[in-house]
């Protein structure tokens, strides 16, 4: 092809559509990535401190298994919940949006009875790092949760004045988003925890 | 039945823009949700800061120039940090120092700058009726405003103000019985600044999804303004760094008020040895420089987007190298985030990183180099247009390059320990993130005031303005490289005890007379832009011929912006002087279709695709339920 016939092509340029996502969703995934970044930094310093050494080592209490389990079985109820919304399955939304909030508080519950058998092994919030940061991700993490019960409230409270159907997901969307995300962080922080003890 | 669930909608819709009518006025001019309002509550309370800020480096600055002056004439403003033969407490000068930083830094050049241009700007040039969340915009200025509260306090406590430092490092600002500007004053640091992040972050949020989701037809990413790319990167910046610094404050105020040891390890204070064990002071730093370097460019991005913007209108040409400056912004963005440990050279970290992390700091040189050139070019032949903005912006440049050049001798591992905390770390950041994004504040103040408040500000003072303030920002910070080659240590109350250091005494004399000087040339400026507000000529509805979007709103844009339909926008914003055309500008929602003289090849091409621009949505929030 000779470079007179290349100018020859003709180019069919496409108008570029503008970009659009809910934008209430779109402030919610950058909400996700300040506490990602919250929780990478955390995560980084333990490393750093970590890598000084004067680290305690000790064994975590068992009950944090049994609460990743919890957290996980409310996520899967959390979808089960979006998904019969969806379906305009009120009955079973509000089972499911029910039992979420449920195993939400039952996972508080559980981390701070983790908190309580970590000071039965002595290992306290006020000394050496290894432990104080244990706590801290622990309780961040809380906090966040606690943030997502919050959320999960207004969902439920939504969900048994019919306010959440097939036509009106935003609102379960986001929760149901948040809350896996949350439950994906405990996932990540305990396997953390777990491989750099 | 589908009638029916119709009509049911509207009635939503309806009832979700009673709000639209007529507000009172605690919600029109408080609490208001509108950008342009929170833009200006932000101006305003900048300023503020701005002025309080440098009054206080005024203070400082006499403390350093005339060591054995008596200034009890302050005791009127600073009562008992007076003493009584007319001398400024040591722990006073220390809070001074801090607060200065902590003002000028976060309250003036990171919400005041960014936050009065990127809430006033964002919409009006990317045609959007306001910001995506109103009300998280409220609740940013509103968090931002309580951060201000806290730390107007603290004051006026009686053991002062923080006073480690604006980098607060541990272990003196974790131990409250290690100085007096670590007692309750720090601890209103660390609330007032992890308000401030939350403050941040939610405005940054809302910077980005309005970027992003809330263009209207035709404003592709290629065809935004170069202010909106810098305040976008600049929201990306700071959304990523700041949850780094609230990391570390969180783990300080543990350490304080808790005693944990996350930075505190073996010390003995008073007689007495602590019972912290196995913190790291090093950790602080590194979290702290993760935030603290992306801070610096969160700074003075936006600057750098304002002057693009300003250099090009009042050049009336093309900005020069488009893609190259947006190349080079994401270039300085990403490159922010990998170099914080040039903070840190003489922690005793270990030389080899030290060469890695200086070898990524110079490679910022390149990036920055772009953008100086470019500016360059653009001014290079064009019909200059010397308004007040226009000169700052250049004034903003001529601090780029002749601050830049001492970054890179400080970006060297091996200099930085001869230089670290010495007065020439102290000249290069003023004059290059001090002084540059301050007048990137002053060109987009006197740039967009026809657009805030619909008059102009008085041209001649704006000028006398300038060249006081160019002239005395050079005039304090350049002999400052000198003293800082000397070895003058920053923060140090006096250096007279030294023998060497008395040959310089006459050299701090001069500096402190010039910032006096400059800080008076300010009032012009307050005196300027108050009176403005109220008296200025009214101003026209573009008076600077621009092509941006913000000038076809009305001459006073009214809640929404545009009155009717939004624009549709189907070329660049830099078409200034375009051969053939009859002005030398072609504004933004110009069609090609009306601008056949001036067309080139490839433009004639777009034509065809202008009814497919007009035809796509519009994003525009008032027909959506919101």
């Amino acid at each position: 092809m000779t470079v007179e016939a290349t100018h020859q092509i003709p180019i069919q340029k496409e108008p570029e559509a503008t970009l659009s996502v809910d934008p209430k969703k779109f402030i919610l995934w950058l909400f996700i990535v300040s506490i990602v970044m919250l929780f990478a930094s955390q995560t980084s310093a333990y490393l750093v401190r970590r890598a000084e050494g004067n680290w305690l080592e000790f064994q975590m209490p068992i009950i944090f298994w049994y609460s990743t389990v919890v957290l996980f079985f409310s996520s899967i109820s959390m979808q089960w919940a979006y998904n019969s919304a969806k379906k305009d399955n009120f009955t079973q939304l509000k089972t499911a949006i029910s039992i979420t909030f449920a195993l939400g508080l039952l996972f508080l519950g559980m981390q701070f009875q983790g908190w309580r058998e970590m000071v039965d092994m002595k290992v306290y919030f006020v000394g050496n790092p290894s432990g104080s940061f244990l706590y801290v991700f622990t309780g961040l993490h809380g906090f966040h949760l606690i943030s997502g019960l919050v959320v999960l409230l207004t969902a439920l409270v939504a969900a048994f004045r019919f306010k959440v159907h097939a036509k009106s997901l935003r609102r379960i969307e986001i929760c149901a988003t948040y809350w896996h995300f949350l439950d994906f962080l405990w996932i990540y922080l305990f396997f953390f925890l777990l491989t750099f003890n | 039945m589908s009638t029916l669930s119709t009509g049911t909608d509207v009635v939503v819709y309806e009832e979700e823009h009673v709000h639209h009518d007529d507000p009172n006025f605690w919600r029109k001019y408080i609490f208001s949700e509108d950008h342009k309002v929170i833009a200006k509550q932000y101006l305003i309370t900048g300023i503020f800061w701005a002025m309080l800020g440098i009054a206080m480096s005024v203070v400082f600055r006499i403390q350093l120039g005339f060591p054995d002056a008596d200034i009890s004439w302050l005791k009127p403003v600073l009562g008992q940090w007076i003493s009584e033969t007319g001398k400024l407490d040591p722990n006073f000068y220390l809070a001074l120092v801090t607060m200065h930083g902590t003002i000028m830094v976060f309250f003036v050049l990171t919400a005041g700058l960014s936050g009065t241009f990127s809430n006033f700007l964002i919409p009006l040039q990317i045609g959007a009726r306001d910001m995506a969340s109103g009300f998280l915009n409220m609740l940013s200025y509103w968090f931002f405003f309580t951060a201000s509260v806290v730390m107007f306090a603290s004051l006026f406590l009686q053991t002062g103000p923080a006073a480690g430092g604006w980098v607060v490092y541990p272990p003196l600002s974790a131990l409250p019985q290690a100085h007096l500007g670590s007692e309750l004053g720090m601890s209103l640091w660390l609330i007032s600044m992890a308000l401030f992040i939350v403050s941040q972050l939610l405005g940054g949020i809302n910077y980005i999804t309005t970027v992003i989701n809330l263009r209207t037809r035709g404003m592709t990413f290629n065809k935004l303004p170069l202010t909106i790319w810098a305040f976008l990167i600049t929201a990306v910046l700071g959304l990523i760094s700041f949850p780094v610094l609230l990391s570390a404050a969180l783990l300080l105020i543990f350490d304080r008020n808790f005693g944990t040891s996350f930075y505190l390890s073996e010390i003995y204070i008073a007689g007495e040895a602590l019972p912290n064990v196995g913190g790291s002071p090093i950790l602080f730093q590194h979290l702290f420089w993760f935030l603290g370097h992306p801070e610096v460019y969160i700074v003075l991005l936006p600057a750098l987007g304002i002057t693009s913007e300003i250099i090009a209108t009042n050049s009336r040409k093309p900005i020069f190298g488009y893609r190259a400056m947006i190349a080079s912004l994401l270039g300085i963005a990403f490159l922010a985030f990998i170099v914080w440990a040039h903070h840190m050279f003489v922690t005793g970290m270990n030389p080899f990183l030290g060469s890695v992390f200086m070898f990524l700091t110079l490679i910022i040189a390149v990036p920055s180099a772009v953008k100086a050139f470019n500016y360059i070019t653009t001014l290079w032949k064009g019909n200059i247009v010397f308004t007040p903005a226009m000169l700052f912006s250049i004034g903003l440049v001529s601090f780029f390059v002749s601050g830049g050049l001492t970054g890179i001798i400080l970006g060297n591992s091996a200099l930085d320990i001869q230089l670290h905390d010495t007065y020439f770390v102290v000249a290069h950041f003023h004059i290059v993130m001090g002084a540059a994004s301050a007048f990137g504040f002053f060109a987009g103040v006197y740039h967009w005031f026809p657009k805030m408040f619909g008059r102009m500000m008085n041209n001649t003072l704006g000028q006398i303005h300038f060249w006081m303030t160019f002239i005395g920002v050079y005039l304090v910070f350049f002999p400052l490289h000198y003293i800082g080659i000397a070895g003058f240590p920053r923060r140090y109350y006096q250096f007279t005890t030294y023998d060497f250091t008395s040959s310089y005494t006459d050299l701090n004399m001069f500096v402190t007379v010039a910032a006096i000087l400059t800080f008076f040339a300010q009032f012009i400026f307050i005196y300027n832009f108050f009176s403005s507000i109220f008296t200025g000529k009214r101003s026209p509805q573009n008076p600077w011929r621009s092509n941006t979007l913000e000038w076809t709103t009305p001459i006073k844009p009214g809640h929404g912006n545009w009155p009717g339909e939004i624009p549709a926008v189907y070329r660049w914003s830099y078409d200034y002087s375009k051969p053939g055309a009859a002005e030398d500008f072609i504004p933004q929602n110009v069609p090609y279709s009306q601008t056949l003289e001036s067309n080139l090849p490839h433009e004639n091409e777009e034509i065809k695709m202008e009814a497919e621009i007009e035809a796509q949505n519009f994003n525009d929030q008032f027909d959506q339920p919101h």
